[in-house]
């Protein structure tokens, strides 16, 4: 078989797309359903319900969505100028590993600032934090090639290290019976809830807020441009003008920072401490939203809620009738490939032969 | 006449609404050249596609020797016999010729490689067709001439009987290119029939026996080359006559405004050694030679993409500045290599890649925000004075033709966004013009070209009176792959930039463009350049010779 380049894309094909990238995902996850031997329509009706079908379902779904959302706009504005930070994960916790530096109850007190100035050191420590991190591999790729999808795949486990070695040293919570825990945030830097008896906090605005700027900057800014040109074709860009360099280390700093973020205001929303299990991949998760989104940072609120949405709605339907919650992982992984599936037929044929 | 080995029975190929091939049927003989004529996209690449099975022809069939050949089968037209050899080799640089011979001719299955017999088979197919090449040589230090007979060895050896050429000479020197005839010679003695690709109408009459013309998917002619002449072949390539534009001497020279001295930079084969030149306004200063012998470093390095290593270059007075913003900014046009891949950015909008020479300036932006209705009326402005079809300002760039692109480039180049108000009122003027010309159904294949000189000489005449017209052009190969309407629309554009006032570098490998256009011609080759002579100094002779590395004596 071969494909063969579409002239052009009918308008049919763009509606059809989506359509039967969702079927062919329910199709999928259909079969391992079945295999676990459950109702398929109660199993779909449970994980809808438990994902979106109350206040309580939607505030958790919007709780989980925050996090994924910094995330995934990390991954958005890196991919657009393809620099393939796969670090993510390490960025959010180094991040929230600053806030705590910055707002932390270290010794039973904390730095002796207005709570108002301490807010925003925390959050700007958190992003410098992130976006120094991502800085390395940037200038390793800009000025030496280095493939980037291996430095800051790699920094992810150094900075797990850290956190570790953090969590059982100089931030260990004394307070914490010997768990690795770090000392808890104070209390006036946490986020306020958006919902009253909910864990949904004002972390979602913020990253709805970041969305809509990044799509702004994206579309109407010179740095905007610069990150778009770099990313489809860097020589011609470099023609034009504009400094690869410099774009790829903006970049850098700006998906870092996102990244960075997330960490903080999952401490300061969620947690209000630092633990090794805080993030359950929000970084790499991240990445799939961005390609969900097609890389669209409006798209990235709405990718996130979705998966958000079926991580939660899979975990209260597997309690219901023990289909494993691992289906979640299978539906955004299967969404994800035929999304993009969908997305090449659009541009492409296949020839059998 | 000898036995058919080839026949194309009604090829149809359509692409969405393009009709790339229409009820073609073409038969080639034993022993015989066959050239295949056309313009770029009049579906020459198409049809050779089908042949060799990287496409499926819509209707039609083939046959080789009598037997049908499967359709969209790579495999089955190399087992029949034919044999293709692209523009762009498919060498490995870092394996010998033989390596890059016997790659993909050896069976999996086996557990060693047969070097011996096949180095004994490479040698003897070289001797019987004359095609010496060292079997041992790494084909990353052959030469480009002998990089060409490694590929045609390679569909030798593997029996091709009749052999695809697919613009062969772009790439040689004329010397080059009279040794890969000779070889050509040789082997339809021998019994192999060639198809020859090409848009070069000199060379066809030189080296085939029989030419078919394509034009817009059809066969529109077939001749023997022994009856036909250039200009007969030309109005069936292109459908009607083309005004070549006319050479005329450069007016007034004026000051130096680009002066090269001692400039080396580069490495390997595209390393420029101690070049010394001088640019003044109001003339053409072209550079021939074969590409890659230092064009694209000497591109790059006034283009604003590259420093010398040592010497200087100086431009108005100062040393130029390696930062493409600032050079444009001080009135430097860029017209460059590769249209596709470094002229624009395909994948972004038409109205993006007009504004992005110049996005960073003022006339675009403002506090870091792009001034999008500026950027995108000073895009239409270009659009509509180069006569840029084929798209919108919103539409993505890649769609446009490669002529289209390459004005849409050129325009970008030449006009400056500060002429906005008188500029558009011109265009508007010239545009109406053109239009006039255009209802009048057989003037209007005329009409770009007599627009452009019409509308271009008062769009000059503004740019002169507001100080905003380009000082210093750099071209390189700026015709290349266009069709003959293109290329003179673009040709006419750099002569009437020079009447403007302009210093031009003309930059290209086709000696017709460098003696038609340049007014003096430099001649490169190894990263050394001759002096730049009067052009009527020059004879066609004494230029190969120096693009071969000769001496020059003229």
């Amino acid at each position: 078989m071969r494909l063969e380049k579409r002239n052009q894309t009918s308008p049919r094909a763009l509606l059809l797309a989506p359509i039967g990238a969702v079927l062919f995902t329910l199709l999928v996850s259909s079969l391992l359903v079945l295999w676990a031997g459950a109702p398929l329509a109660r199993t779909y009706g449970l994980l809808l319900q438990g994902g979106f079908g109350s206040v309580f379902a939607l505030s958790e779904t919007l709780t989980r969505a925050i996090p994924l959302m910094l995330t995934g706009l990390a991954a958005t504005v890196a991919f657009k100028a393809r620099l393939f930070n796969i670090g993510a994960e390490g960025q959010l916790y180094v991040g929230a590993l600053a806030a705590i530096a910055v707002g932390g109850l270290h010794d039973g007190v904390g730095l002796a600032l207005p709570p108002a100035v301490l807010f925003v050191l925390m959050m700007l420590a958190a992003a410098l934090a992130g976006a120094l991190l991502l800085l390395g591999p940037a200038l390793m790729k800009a000025r030496l090639g280095v493939d980037e999808v291996v430095t800051t795949l790699l920094l992810n486990f150094i900075v797990l290290l850290l956190v570790s070695l953090m969590l059982d040293g100089p931030m260990k919570d004394p307070t914490a019976m010997g768990w690795p825990q770090s000392v808890a945030l104070m209390g006036e830097l946490e986020l306020s809830k958006l919902i009253p008896q909910t864990r949904v906090h004002s972390g979602l605005l913020c990253g709805i807020a970041l969305a809509v700027g990044l799509w702004a900057l994206l579309k109407y800014t010179v740095l905007g441009f610069d990150i778009r040109a770099v990313g489809a074709n860097a020589r011609a860009a470099s023609f034009a003008g504009v400094s690869v360099t410099r774009t790829v280390v903006l970049v850098a700093m700006l998906s870092g920072a996102l990244a960075g973020l997330a960490g903080a205001i999952e401490v300061a929303g969620r947690t209000s401490y630092l633990t090794l299990d805080m993030s359950p991949g929000y970084g790499y998760t991240g990445i799939v939203i961005a390609m969900l989104a097609a890389l669209h940072p409006l798209g990235v609120v709405a990718a996130s809620v979705f998966v958000a949405g079926v991580l939660v709605g899979a975990d209260s339907m597997s309690r219901a009738i023990g289909v494993p919650t691992y289906i979640a992982d299978v539906i955004v992984a299967a969404s994800l490939i035929s999304v993009l599936v969908a997305t090449l037929l659009t541009q492409y044929r296949v020839r059998w032969k | 006449m000898s036995a058919v080995v080839l026949e194309l029975k009604s090829i149809s190929k359509r692409f969405g609404t393009l009709l790339a091939n229409d009820d073609i049927s073409l038969n080639l003989h034993r022993g015989e050249v066959l050239a295949l004529l056309g313009e770029n996209g009049a579906g020459k690449s198409t049809l050779v596609s089908i042949l060799f099975g990287h496409y499926t022809a819509d209707a039609g069939e083939i046959e080789v020797f009598g037997q049908r050949l499967a359709a969209g089968d790579p495999k089955a037209a190399l087992a029949a016999g034919i044999g293709m050899v692209h523009q762009h080799f498919t060498l490995a640089d870092n394996l010998s010729a033989l390596d890059n011979v016997m790659m993909g001719s050896e069976p999996l299955s086996q557990p060693f490689t047969r070097r011996r017999a096949a180095r004994t088979r490479l040698d003897e197919v070289a001797r019987r067709f004359g095609l010496g090449v060292d079997p041992a040589a790494l084909v990353g230090k052959l030469s480009v001439g002998e990089r060409q007979r490694v590929e045609i060895l390679k569909a030798l050896y593997r029996g091709a009987c009749i052999l695809i050429l697919d613009e062969p000479t772009a790439v040689l020197t004329p010397a080059e290119s009279e040794a890969l005839f000779e070889v050509l010679a040789q082997m339809v003695a021998q019994g192999l029939s060639i198809i020859f690709i090409s848009h070069k109408l000199g060379e066809v009459l030189r080296v085939s026996d029989r030419i078919a013309v394509l034009r817009s998917g059809k066969l529109v002619a077939q001749a023997s080359a022994r009856e036909t002449t250039q200009a007969q072949l030309a109005l069936w390539m292109v459908g009607h006559a083309i005004d070549a534009p006319s050479r005329h001497p450069a007016g007034t020279i004026g000051e130096p405004v680009c002066v090269l001295q001692q400039v080396s930079a580069g490495s390997g084969r595209e390393r420029l050694q101690e070049v010394s030149l001088s640019l003044q306004a109001g003339e053409i200063v072209a550079i021939a030679g074969v590409s890659g012998n230092g064009q694209g470093t000497l591109a790059e390095l006034l283009s604003g993409m590259r420093v010398p290593a040592s010497g200087r270059i100086e431009f108005l007075g100062q040393t130029l500045p390696a930062e493409p913003g600032q050079l444009v900014a001080l009135g430097v046009a860029r017209i460059p290599e590769d249209r596709h891949q470094i002229g624009v950015i395909g994948d972004l909008p038409i109205w993006e890649n007009a504004a992005s020479e110049r996005l960073h300036s003022p006339h675009f932006s403002r506090w870091g925000w792009v001034r999008r209705s500026a950027a995108q009326a000073y895009a239409q402005r270009v659009l509509a004075a180069f006569d840029v079809r084929g798209g919108g300002a919103a539409t993505a760039a890649r769609s446009l033709s490669g002529g289209n692109m390459q004005k849409l480039i050129l325009g970008r180049a030449l006009t400056h966004p500060s002429t906005s108000a008188v500029t558009a009122a011109v265009i508007a003027r010239s545009e109406a013009t053109r239009q006039s010309m255009s209802a009048s159904k057989d003037m209007d294949r005329h009409a770009p070209l007599a627009m452009t000189k019409g509308g271009l000489a008062m769009t000059n005449a503004v740019h002169a009176m507001t100080g905003t017209a380009p000082r210093l052009i750099v071209a390189h190969q700026p015709t290349w792959g266009l069709d003959i309407g293109a290329v003179a629309y673009v040709q006419a554009q750099l002569i009437a930039a020079r009447d403007a006032g302009a210093a031009v570098l003309l930059i290209s490998d086709d000696l017709d463009e460098v003696l038609t256009l340049g007014d003096r011609v430099a001649v490169i080759h190894g990263g050394h350049l001759t002096p730049a002579l009067p052009a009527l100094e020059w004879t066609r002779e004494s230029i190969g010779l120096a693009m071969a590395g000769g001496e020059v004596t003229a």
